[in-house]
């Protein structure tokens, strides 16, 4: 039925190589499917050859953009595997890091978007507003993207009252800049013809196919780790979840315009309280949590991000897992490109729906064993392992 | 006589085609970030486009996976001639902190001719003008072709 039509994995669309696999009757998708196998390098295999202190190089390597969630994550999980605890100070520190990279996340979001819908003067301006951003990383963390401020015990560098002072004036700033995406985002006609109704999930899908982040919150499910499971200080700092019931392309660009807003203000928050004390508690860089399993969930620019251990005693984990995101999502986006009950989707929103969830295919790849039929082996994990020792 | 006006006019027009084989994606918004209005590559006759055969210039970000190197290899044999090489980034380079993964290639320089290196993890915007400046004074000298 229908004729296939490939779409990538090299597409001037796709920042990452990605294969979206599209079987179209005419102008109409009638079934899709994605293939996200390309960049595939085998990091949590990789993560078991090093030890903890090392570890955390790579896990921040798993992706660039939400580097800052992967780091908490990944400092999280061993810190409670270990019985390590980092200093109260260091916790809000994190957060304003996090909140910041959740910031510069969704306004590069914002430009790829506006790129896809083929709006270029906003794909421009949503860059020059990302980089006074970058430029407060870089003041307080020593680096404009890949950070490497989380460390095991704390974080890296401290701020001082003339920073702080200097990136409130930025970010008040930027929330002007903000408010007027909001209003283009909500006034423009060509941008409500291009993403209005467009890639459509309803309430009901979304739950079912357990959409994370902004997607869940656009389809009306108020679903965010910071309030269901808080993992730093979220209980006290005051922040809303966004939530939107339009369930298409335009309520999830207007749930992350309105999370900046937010992260704007937990940000200044954040620093109006940073309690007073020590930022790092010295670890040894060889150090062995006692054996064990631990995982630990952070909301990452793009939904739900989970990291699992498992340790025997030694300086280097058993075993390593990472869910990210766009994992997650992938079962939506698939859904929304498919035509079905009366809502047909164009070739042409392709693009623009399979950016509204925000892809970031390269923390997404993972691997799949097949036996020499071609059927999928689905084994326990201790088997796993068992066959990679080759017993 | 027309050697020297080639190359001049491929100095002043490098276009760019960009392909992720790998990368975390930071190095790919950096260069993007070059592009943009601050750094402004597009002053210098850079300019990104989105077809192999309008393209002089292969940027390369990431260690190579095993799953990606023959559509690189494919992508690579699309642009036409003349055509350079330039690898984004430490792990483009030597693999990085993808050293010793199972499924990658540990380098770009083992699978296609690469004419530059880019170290930086990742790489910042004013590496990017840098190296597009290399090759733009590279190709005026007819060093390259």
């Amino acid at each position: 039925m229908g004729v296939y039509l490939p779409m990538g994995p090299q597409h001037p669309l796709h920042p990452e190589a990605t294969l979206v696999k599209l079987r179209v009757e005419g102008e109409h998708v009638v079934d899709a499917d994605v293939d996200a196998s390309f960049v595939h390098r085998g990091i949590e295999k990789a993560l078991e050859h090093k030890t903890y202190t090392q570890g955390l190089y790579l896990a921040e390597r798993i992706c660039g953009i939400c580097n800052v969630a992967h780091t908490t994550c990944y400092t999280t999980n061993v810190e409670s595997l270990a019985g390590i605890e980092a200093p109260y100070r260091a916790l809000y520190l994190r957060l304003a890091v996090e909140e910041l990279a959740r910031i510069h996340s969704h306004l590069l979001w914002l430009g790829l978007f506006a790129h896809t819908m083929g709006f270029e003067t906003l794909f421009m301006l949503a860059f020059r507003d990302r980089e006074p951003v970058l430029d407060l990383m870089e003041e307080i963390t020593g680096g404009r993207v890949t950070t490497g401020y989380n460390v095991i015990g704390g974080v890296r560098r401290d701020v001082d009252p003339g920073l702080v002072f200097k990136i409130k004036g930025v970010l008040t700033q930027l929330k002007e800049r903000i408010l007027k995406y909001k209003e283009l985002f909500e006034s423009d006609p060509v941008i409500q013809a291009r993403t209005r109704g467009v890639g459509y999930l309803s309430k009901n899908e979304a739950g079912e196919l357990l959409a994370v982040g902004p997607v869940a919150r656009a389809s009306a499910i108020a679903r965010d780790v910071r309030i269901d499971d808080p993992y730093l200080t979220h209980e006290e700092v005051p922040f809303n979840v966004i939530v939107y019931d339009t369930c298409d392309a335009w309520g999830r660009a207007m749930v992350r315009l309105d999370e900046i807003l937010e992260s704007i203000n937990m940000v200044q928050y954040t620093l109006d309280h940073l309690p007073s004390g020590e930022v790092r508690v010295k670890v040894p860089p060889f150090f062995r949590p006692p054996p064990g399993e631990m995982s630990s969930r952070v909301e990452a620019p793009r939904g739900s991000l989970l990291h699992y251990v498992k340790s025997d005693g030694s300086d280097r984990p058993v075993r390593y897992r990472v869910r990210t995101p766009t994992l997650a999502n992938l079962a939506s986006v698939v859904t929304m490109l498919r035509s079905r009950n009366g809502k047909i989707v164009h070739i042409a929103d392709v693009p623009v729906i399979f950016s509204s969830i925000d892809p970031c295919i390269c923390c997404t790849a993972r691997v799949t064993i097949f036996d020499e039929r071609g059927h999928v082996l689905e084994k326990p994990l201790n088997e796993l392992l068992d066959m990679r020792r080759g017993r | 006589m027309l050697v020297k006006i080639a190359n001049w006019a491929k100095a002043r027009s490098l276009w760019l085609l960009f392909i992720n084989t790998g990368a975390c994606n930071a190095c790919d918004i950096e260069v993007l970030a070059a592009l943009s209005p601050r750094y402004d590559a597009e002053r210098f006759g850079v300019l990104l486009k989105g077809s192999p055969r309008h393209a002089d210039v292969l940027l390369v970000t990431g260690p190579v996976t095993r799953q990606v190197k023959n559509r690189l290899i494919r992508i690579y044999e699309q642009i036409p001639h003349p055509k350079f090489v330039v690898a984004v980034g430490t792990c483009t380079a030597s693999g990085g902190v993808y050293d010793n993964c199972y499924n990658v290639y540990e380098g770009l320089d083992k699978v296609l001719p690469v004419n530059l290196y880019i170290p930086g993890c990742p790489v910042r915007p004013e590496a990017v003008l840098d190296a597009m400046k290399l090759l733009r004074e590279k190709l005026a000298r007819g060093e390259i072709h």
